[in-house]
């Protein structure tokens, strides 16, 4: 596998581009760069709107419906009400600390979708160490989740940061792990090329490193029912209790950005990504990335959330191994039994998933008891 | 404690919220689409008629908070009439005791209006004329069995159906 | 090695979202394990008892329906006994069945809430609540037809009720006891079973037995500990004798059995509805009552079995027209006196949750 970084130029290849497109090599960059940036802001609104109209279905009303047709415009309403409130920084917190955070979150989140591919070649840069790019960059948003609860020198804050901390660590863990598994199948680290590979998309293939995988990034994006980190009832807002104004803004976008990155990520990892029949490459994307999301909002519609070691023992107890276990039988497959026919190995993993879930539910034991004071 | 099964309990509870999805909203969209209060409802204003009022003052005397302001004098009839009254909204709870209190009957009500606002508290405060019956307000049936009968039937949400259905 | 840690003072409150109320827990945290608490009440103190005996009898009756202002009915109910007991006064046969009709109705309304709140302190995003809130709403509705308002009803009154039910009144019952069974089957699906509700809520915040005794806790939550204590029984008001209901118990009182003796004490209203509708007896309401009531000098203690508890008036007459002293038991304040032994060693989240599972109106705590 050829992990070096020689090929870390940037290829400009959308498929629609005129061979005979003026501008230098930074007038591209520029123009994709801020094409890139619109379209991650168009489906961040377009995801609140989904999950507020979706959420509201659920709950047997109706959801915004006054701005716009269908209240498609109630996000861009919040986001004027947003950036005009006043902004509010504590006395005493640790201004430069308080200012960065929003900007640590939001800046990775941004950068990681460079290598998102959104159809084929269609990326700012095509990098065969991708998905490790994605990994690393995508941890780097808890560094400002923390600036945010220390720097506003919040009691509430500084408890919804601490759990942040704790549950990346806890669940990047498994989360890599179960995307180890989809690189095993593809031999390469480049998203193109896992996209490419996936005749049959790997949700069939890897069913037990999609189901970590998926409740990975739910606890990453911080969404129900690991939403301990914002946990309105217990600490209010958590880490932006302090935030107002256009830094809340941000941590909104980054929040949600975080939302779609991990939505196009498992439709990329698992779904088979832009490819599909009939429709433009770009919308099968949309749609799988809409249907990952429309799952998302369906569970925080039903699901209690967990309590902090609950939390911590469900990745280490539950996640890790299952992830490990994946590992193990991925890699045994490929090894001893690479002429498989696909369709006995989706058989016989859902199979090992099930087993799975059955046999570990039923020693599995989540979080402590009473402590003694 | 702990995980005694393996997860059907949250597949139950998706399976309802899923039920869910395709039930028809309960919500009304208020301003646009109203439903009908109850014929008893205890609107937000009082109306008193000067016509039937014999002045007796039992409204102001049941008041719990006391926001009726009633002075009475005797006119040359020797009969006694209102020489002022006046009603403070911004205390009135709407309790309905001074319309049971009225020994006449039909002389003072409760309003079938509920949308009563106002910008400053002070506009709260009516007297007089203005507690009349006008076109902008409507008798309540509370205590006013006849006045009842005339309003119009309340909406309720058990009746209300889902798709044709009766809500299941 | 043990890292020396320093505990540290948050406010829960005054202004927080599950304090179900103006409420101010002043926990000391050691990390996330809560090591004391201090319940601080009187935000919203109002005085409510002392305002009683400025007024005369009936101008009280406005004044109950504040204290647990999710559940009017019951508060009016306990008052107008009291002062009934003190002036005897007879109250017809058809006005004790409305008067239960409407205990029963508001047990519901008063019990869904609570589980609707309970499920939001877990962190659902308001699904359960929103589903509770619907049939609350159906209930409320058919308060707002008896009585024309949906929160406050001021409805009860010395020797009955002000007024008849409407004609309509009944069919729309029937048509709520008769889907009721079947939307409390759906609560028990959506939460009863979910895992992650069981790890939340099974042995956390235990009240013992003894302890709920001897700390003078009522309603569900005693009921919860496995005290088979409920006044509807023990002391049957009113014409509670006529109808059958059991008294759901639990064993451990734990977070989970307090929501579950919810449950089920919903499906026996929905019982005794069901009986009260078909024993209805016809005639009249409102026994005649002078409107100056002078109750002969004496004292009278009524209680009854509201939705939070055992919820009592103590009345002191001295023959004029104002009570002398009225005292009131409120359920919610004695409830939430044993909340310090429940939620000390769990942690903060697990706080919210016991604090939850009593189920308190300060309307009533603070008076
Ligand atoms: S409705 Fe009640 S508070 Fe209002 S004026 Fe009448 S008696 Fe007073
Ligand atoms: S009680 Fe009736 S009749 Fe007497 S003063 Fe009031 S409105 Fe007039």
């Amino acid at each position: 596998m050829q992990t070096s970084v020689t090929s870390f130029n940037p290829t400009f290849a959308f498929n629609t581009l005129p061979p005979d497109w003026p501008g230098n090599f930074w007038l591209h960059w520029l123009v994709f760069t801020i094409i890139l940036i619109a379209f991650i802001i168009v489906s961040v609104i377009m995801f609140i709107w989904f999950e507020r109209r979706l959420i509201g279905r659920f709950q047997i009303r109706l959801g915004p419906n006054r701005v716009g047709p269908f209240g498609l415009f109630q996000a861009i309403a919040d986001v004027i009400k947003i950036l005009t409130k006043e902004d509010i920084v504590p006395q005493k917190a640790d201004k430069v600390v308080f200012w960065l955070a929003p900007l640590v979150a939001l800046v990775p989140v941004l950068m990681v979708f460079a290598v998102v591919p959104l159809q084929s070649g269609a990326m700012l840069v095509d990098l065969n160490i991708g998905i490790l790019y994605v990994v690393a960059l995508s941890s780097i948003v808890s560094i400002g989740i923390f600036m945010a609860g220390w720097g506003s020198n919040n009691k509430y804050s500084i408890i919804g940061a601490m759990r942040d901390v704790a549950q990346l660590i806890s669940y990047e863990i498994p989360l890599v792990l179960s995307i180890v598994g989809v690189v095993l199948l593809t031999g390469s680290l480049s998203l193109t090329e896992i996209v490419g590979a996936q005749n049959i998309p790997f949700i069939l293939l890897q069913p037990i490193g999609f189901f970590v995988f998926f409740i990975g990034s739910l606890a990453e994006i911080n969404r129900c029912p690991f939403d301990l980190v914002e946990a309105e009832s217990e600490i209010i807002a958590g880490y932006n209790i302090e935030f107002s104004g256009s830094k809340f803004a941000t941590f909104f976008l980054a929040e949600y950005s975080e939302a779609v990155l991990l939505s196009a990520l498992t439709a990329t990892l698992f779904l088979g990504g832009w490819s599909g029949p009939l429709l433009p490459p770009i919308l099968w994307l949309l749609i799988k990335m809409f249907a990952v999301f429309a799952i998302i909002i369906w569970i925080r519609s039903t699901l209690p959330r967990f309590r902090i070691d609950q939390m911590m023992a469900f990745a280490w107890k539950f996640l890790l191994p299952l992830a490990l276990i994946n590992l193990l039988l991925t890699s045994l497959q490929i090894v001893f039994w690479p002429e498989a026919s696909s369709w006995i190995i989706v058989l016989l993993s859902f199979a090992i998933l099930v087993a799975l879930i059955l046999v570990w539910s039923k020693s599995f034991k989540p979080g402590g008891n009473k402590v003694g004071i | 404690m702990g995980f005694r099964r393996y997860g059907n309990g949250i597949a139950k509870g998706m399976a309802l919220t899923f039920k869910h999805l395709f039930r028809k909203p309960i919500t009304t969209q208020y301003p646009e689409e109203r439903l009908n209060v109850s014929r008893r409802t205890r609107g937000t204003q009082i109306i008193w008629n000067r016509d039937t009022c014999i002045a007796c003052s039992a409204c102001a005397r049941a008041c719990p908070i006391g926001c009726i302001d009633m002075s009475t004098s005797r006119g040359e009839d020797k009969k006694l009439k209102v020489d002022n009254i006046t009603i403070d909204f911004g205390l009135c709870i709407f309790c309905g005791l001074c319309v049971e209190a009225c020994p006449v009957g039909n002389a003072i009500f409760l309003s079938y209006n509920w949308e009563y606002a106002e910008y400053q508290r002070s506009k709260l405060v009516l007297s007089n004329d203005e507690l009349l019956y006008s076109n902008t307000k409507q008798v309540s049936g509370y205590y006013h069995p006849d006045v009842e009968k005339t309003l119009p039937e309340q909406t309720l949400l058990v009746n209300r159906t889902n798709r044709g259905k009766p809500w299941d | 090695m043990t890292l020396k840690t320093e505990p540290f003072v948050i406010n829960l409150g005054p202004v927080h979202p599950s304090t179900h109320g103006v409420f101010r827990l002043r926990a000391t945290l050691d990390g996330e394990v809560v090591m004391d608490i201090e319940p601080i009440i009187g935000y919203l103190h109002r005085g409510i008892e002392k305002i009683a005996e400025g007024r005369n009898y009936k101008q009280d009756i406005p004044l109950t329906d504040r204290l647990d202002y999710v559940a009017s009915m019951s508060n009016n109910l306990p008052y107008v006994m009291a002062v009934e007991k003190l002036a005897e006064i007879a109250v017809p046969e058809r006005a004790e069945y409305i008067r239960i009709i409407m205990a029963e109705m508001q047990r519901i309304a008063s019990h869904l809430l609570a589980v609707g709140s309970l499920a939001n302190d877990l962190g659902t995003f308001f699904t359960p609540f929103q589903y509770m809130f619907r049939e609350r709403e159906k209930i409320v509705d058919l308060f707002e037809m008896v009585c024309g308002q949906r929160l406050l009803y001021n409805y009860m009154r010395f020797g009955g009720v002000s007024h008849d039910i409407p004609d309509e009144f009944i069919p729309a019952l029937c048509k709520l006891v008769s889907t009721m069974p079947g939307f409390i089957d759906e609560y028990d699906q959506l939460l009863a079973e979910n895992e992650i509700l069981l790890a939340r809520l099974k042995g956390v915040g235990i009240l013992p037995k003894e302890l709920a005794i001897n700390s003078s806790v009522s309603g569900p939550m005693l009921r919860a500990s496995g005290v088979e204590w409920d006044i509807r029984k023990v002391d049957s008001y009113s014409v509670y004798d006529r109808f059958n209901f059991d008294i759901p118990t639990e064993v451990i009182g734990d977070c989970y059995d307090r929501y579950r003796v919810r449950i089920q004490e919903m499906r026996q209203s929905v019982r005794i509805l069901e009986q009260a509708i078909e024993q209805l007896p016809p005639g009249e309401v409102l026994a005649k009552v002078s409107p100056r009531l002078k109750p002969p000098v004496g004292e009278a203690y009524a209680h009854i079995e509201a939705p939070k508890g055992e919820l009592g008036f103590y009345l002191v007459s001295d023959n004029s027209e104002k009570p002398y002293r009225l005292h009131i038991r409120a359920p919610s304040l004695i409830n939430l006196t044993a909340l310090r032994e429940m939620v000390i060693g769990w942690k903060l989240a697990d706080a919210i949750v016991i604090f939850g599972s009593i189920d308190i109106c300060l309307g009533e705590v603070d008076r």
